[in-house]
């Protein structure tokens, strides 16, 4: 059966990046000992399929991955109990910073996550300037129409309007660390960051932390998570790293 | 005393691979500071992927945090960007388990494996806010102190270092250990006083106790100020492996390092007795680990740790006397699916890839042999007994059983090389490449080539090293004899190690403590990082040299005598100046000298010295002869007979 697997990065682990983050699954689940199928071939590697990358820095609470099992070779005995076992063995083995925050079997006919996913909501926590100056920069921002920026794609840089990838930000709160955003950006072509975003902005923001919250998939008018955290065991409580 | 994790984390943006900087390894420690416990920072003063898989470094820092007088954490040298980024914001050095600032632990422990790294131990200084001379030091600060191979010669960085730790560190670090904390519960009052208990300490060297006297260039004396100061500092040695098995947990990093898997050491030590081999010299005598500790650390530890490697260290491991079973074991274990076998250091001989063919089922890419030397002439003065018929043997065992490129190591500038012996190395090859012919239509041969550095306590370190023009000119030799061999050495690469670089490294190895203003000035000109080429810059070497009023002639290019007093002739690594003068005179009269595992004593020294001996479980050499040099009889056709459980599936492993 295919598994999916909604887990966190958080803390000083938000900084290992993403071929990092492949290669610790592929230890964690020989640790769990979970029989992954292997890919053919010269050098067989666990079949994981992973969603969209994360950028080193940013925490997360919302990543994904997919793993081919062989065993149980279909989730015909699947339920909460299953569920429930396979998320504490799995998040047993991996380092603390990383948690399983649910798991369920998936559809291998079903899009790939990276195709499936639209959008994706961020908390992103900016300093040093007040609540206000901020707010108006959001405001500015969301009244263009259009927003151009220059993104680096496969090492050259293009030129690219970003306005419709901002499907929402607005400010969310305000701490002694900083002021806190929270922002809708699309997926897709191609996922907008949120530190391109706060680059557009006028003055340009820096972010301090930003925590990718939820990743999004269409479905109708409405929209869907690939495994929302309510409808499976809650994430097992581990130190933060 | 605080993290500094929260200003760190502001900057970790700013730096190239920042996951070197956060520790939160598999196996990491959180230990539990307190003002009775003596707290060590042990720093591996390169980057943290070269640094993390230090298995010394592992094994101190389980030791001694399973102490109740102490705690360890860990630091790596940080990579000029960060360098760059804790200057200007004026973070210190810091330790990666809980980000602590340097200069809050009593010990700086440096594990020195180069003597390139020598300025990267000041940079490391520095940047901890430590005053970098130890006559500069007061009692709060904490005490440098370093260990590793190049602890043998610690001179060059007397100036530096409150003490050097010789030989194996298991013990020694308990002693230190004791004598801090009581030290830092006492209120750490004098500097001096501390010292001086250290020096009492056996295995441990307080440069700044000693007086070297020199008439002119030439080091007359090297004496104890103080009464109660061991006039010879000796080395130490663990008796029995099988009392310490460690690393225990060994760290599995969240980012990828060199030597990435689990690393077993299945032996210390090395008699096969290569001249030129500082390692094998320093850490005898062999001392086995039994079998079933190796093969419970083995499975173990792949379990705990999740990796799909194992490697079986050692200075020769198709020495260990239990390799087939355990080889065995490690491939059969199934617990972590396909796990692969690794034996870093392999010898000549076809037992030996029996054994690689065995365990590396997939990705037969390449296996690499060590010569050393091109003629038989000049492997009896080095001592690597192998005769050119193992040697195709082995080539050809590789070729037969499906790997297609070898590769060959040889040391250039050797004692009494000639052009003759130098241009040898190609005719190996070449008959190499004709072997590999007879089983595929292209194999291939890579020719490593490394320039001859003389250590302390080897029979070469009263040989003069080649000049840099020297070494030059010899890769030359074979570079145009390649290019012009044209067609006859198809499949021939060749490959070399900066001459610069060697010569740098000779100028350490053997030098005194005066050149400690020379690391300095090199260091204050920005030379760190010396061991990485994009880094490396001979001229700041030459100009500090020259500054200095010093030359490569004196300490890199100078045969010494038999009388010369030598800048580790106060420190002991067992071995008798006799032995080594002799070993000297047999390689120059071309007289090569069995392994004592399997002869008679020597009395080199490294046993009698300490009543010990080797811990060796087989009684007999193994297959391949004494030397593993087929010398003994019916050598070349060794069968390898391996009964291993069920095989690794087909293309499996790394
Ligand atoms: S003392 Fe004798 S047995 Fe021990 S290492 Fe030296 S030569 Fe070998």
């Amino acid at each position: 059966m295919r598994l999916r697997v909604r887990f966190s990065k958080t803390g000083k682990v938000r900084f290992v990046g993403h071929r990092d983050v492949a290669r610790i699954w592929e230890r964690s689940l020989r640790k769990a000992s979970l029989s992954v199928a292997y890919s053919e071939g010269f050098s067989p590697r666990p079949k994981l399929s992973f969603g969209l990358a994360l950028s080193t820095g940013y925490e997360s609470n919302a990543e994904y991955l997919e793993i081919e099992l062989l065993e149980p070779a279909d989730d015909s005995i699947w339920g909460v109990v299953e569920a429930e076992a396979m998320c504490a063995r799995i998040d047993a083995s991996l380092p603390a910073g990383f948690d399983v925050m649910a798991v369920a079997p998936a559809d291998r006919r079903a899009d790939s996550l990276q195709q499936a996913v639209t959008s994706c909501t961020w908390e992103i926590l900016v300093d040093p300037a007040g609540a206000d100056e901020v707010a108006a920069g959001v405001e500015s921002l969301l009244s263009r129409n259009e927003i151009v920026v220059e993104r680096e794609r496969k090492g050259k840089v293009v030129t690219e309007d970003i306005r419709h990838q901002v499907l929402a930000l607005d400010v969310t709160g305000e701490t002694d660390d900083g002021v806190r955003l929270t922002a809708d950006l699309g997926t897709q072509p191609r996922a907008l960051r949120p530190d391109e975003m706060l680059a557009a902005m006028d003055p340009p923001l820096l972010a301090r932390s930003v925590c990718r919250m939820n990743q999004w998939m269409s479905q109708g008018d409405d929209r869907i998570e690939p495994l929302s955290v309510d409808a499976a065991p809650a994430p097992l409580a581990k130190v933060r790293a | 005393m605080s993290s500094l994790w929260p200003e760190l984390e502001r900057v970790l943006g700013e730096v190239q691979k920042p996951a070197r900087y956060i520790g939160c390894e598999d196996g990491m420690i959180i230990p539990e500071h307190r003002p009775d416990k003596a707290a060590w920072l042990l720093i591996y003063p390169d980057t943290y992927e070269v640094g993390l898989p230090n298995q010394g470094l592992q094994i101190l820092y389980e030791i001694i945090n399973e102490r109740p007088d102490a705690v360890a954490e860990r630091s790596y040298a940080p990579w000029t960007d960060m360098a760059g980024v804790l200057r200007r914001t004026g973070l210190p050095l810091f330790s990666v388990d809980t980000h602590r600032a340097a200069g809050e632990f009593d010990i700086l422990a440096f594990n020195l494996s180069s003597e390139l790294v020598y300025t990267n131990l000041l940079e490391c200084l520095d940047l901890s806010g430590v005053p970098l001379h130890t006559a500069g030091r007061r009692p709060e600060d904490p005490l440098v102190i370093i260990g590793g191979h190049c602890a043998y010669n610690p001179e060059p960085l007397a100036d530096f270092i409150d003490a050097a730790v010789l030989g194996d560190g298991e013990e020694v670090a308990s002693e230190i250990s004791e004598v801090v904390a009581a030290w830092k519960a006492s209120g750490r009052t004098s500097r001096d006083g501390i010292l001086r208990e250290l020096a009492r300490i056996e295995g441990v060297y307080v440069p700044s106790m000693y007086e070297a006297e020199f008439d002119g260039d030439r080091l007359i004396s090297l004496t104890p100020r103080l009464p109660g100061i061991p006039e010879v500092v000796e080395k130490r040695t663990v008796a029995d492996l099988a009392t310490w098995p460690y690393p225990k947990n060994q760290l599995v990093p969240l980012t990828e390092v060199v030597h990435d898997r689990l690393n077993v050491e299945v032996f210390r030590g090395c008699t096969r007795g290569c001249r030129f081999c500082q390692a094998g010299m320093i850490t005898r005598p062999v001392r086995e680990r039994p079998a079933d500790q190796v093969r419970t650390m083995v499975t173990e530890g792949l379990r705990r740790t999740g990796y799909d490697e194992v490697a079986l260290t050692s200075l020769s491991t198709a020495d260990f006397s239990g390799i087939e079973k355990v080889v065995a074991t490690a491939v059969a274990d199934d617990v972590c699916g396909q796990v692969s076998v690794s034996l870093p250091s392999l010898r000549v001989d076809a037992f030996t890839v029996g054994i690689a063919a065995e365990i590396q089922k997939a990705r037969r890419t390449g296996l690499t042999f060590a010569p050393e030397a091109g003629s038989w002439r000049l492997r009896q003065v080095i001592n690597k007994m192998i005769n050119e018929e193992d040697l195709y043997g082995a080539v050809g065992s590789a070729f037969s059983q499906g790997w297609r490129r070898a590769k060959l190591y040889f040391l250039t500038g050797l004692p009494t090389e000639t052009d003759e012996d130098t241009l040898a190395i190609l005719e190996l090859a070449r008959k190499c490449i004709d072997v590999g012919r007879e089983h595929h239509r292209s194999p291939s041969v890579t020719i490593s080539l490394g320039g001859f550095v003389p250590k302390p306590f080897t029979p070469f370190q009263w040989f003069g090293q080649n000049t840099e023009t020297e070494l030059r000119r010899k890769i030359g030799l074979l570079r145009d004899g390649l290019r012009s061999g044209g067609k006859t050495f198809n499949g021939v690469k060749l490959k070399w190690h900066d001459a610069r670089a060697s010569v740098v490294e000779g100028l350490f190895s053997r030098g005194d403590r005066r050149l400690g203003a020379v690391i300095e000035d090199v260091w204050r000109n920005g030379g760190v990082f010396q061991e990485w080429s994009e880094h490396f810059d001979v001229s700041l070497w030459e100009n500090a040299l020259a500054r200095n009023g010093l030359s490569l002639d004196w300490y890199v290019y100078r045969h010494r005598t038999h009388d010369e007093v030598l800048p580790w002739d106060h420190l002991s690594a067992g071995l008798h100046k006799d032995f080594l003068w002799q070993d000297w005179r047999d390689a120059l009269d071309e007289v090569g000298l069995e392994d004592c595992r399997w002869t008679p004593c020597y009395d080199c020294g490294a046993c009698t010295g300490y009543g010990i001996e080797h811990i060796v479980a087989s009684a007999v050499p193994p297959a391949g002869g004494s030397q593993g040099t087929g010398q003994g009889p019916g050598n070349n056709a060794v069968p390898v007979s391996l009964s291993t459980g069920p095989r690794v599936p087909a293309g499996a492993g790394s």
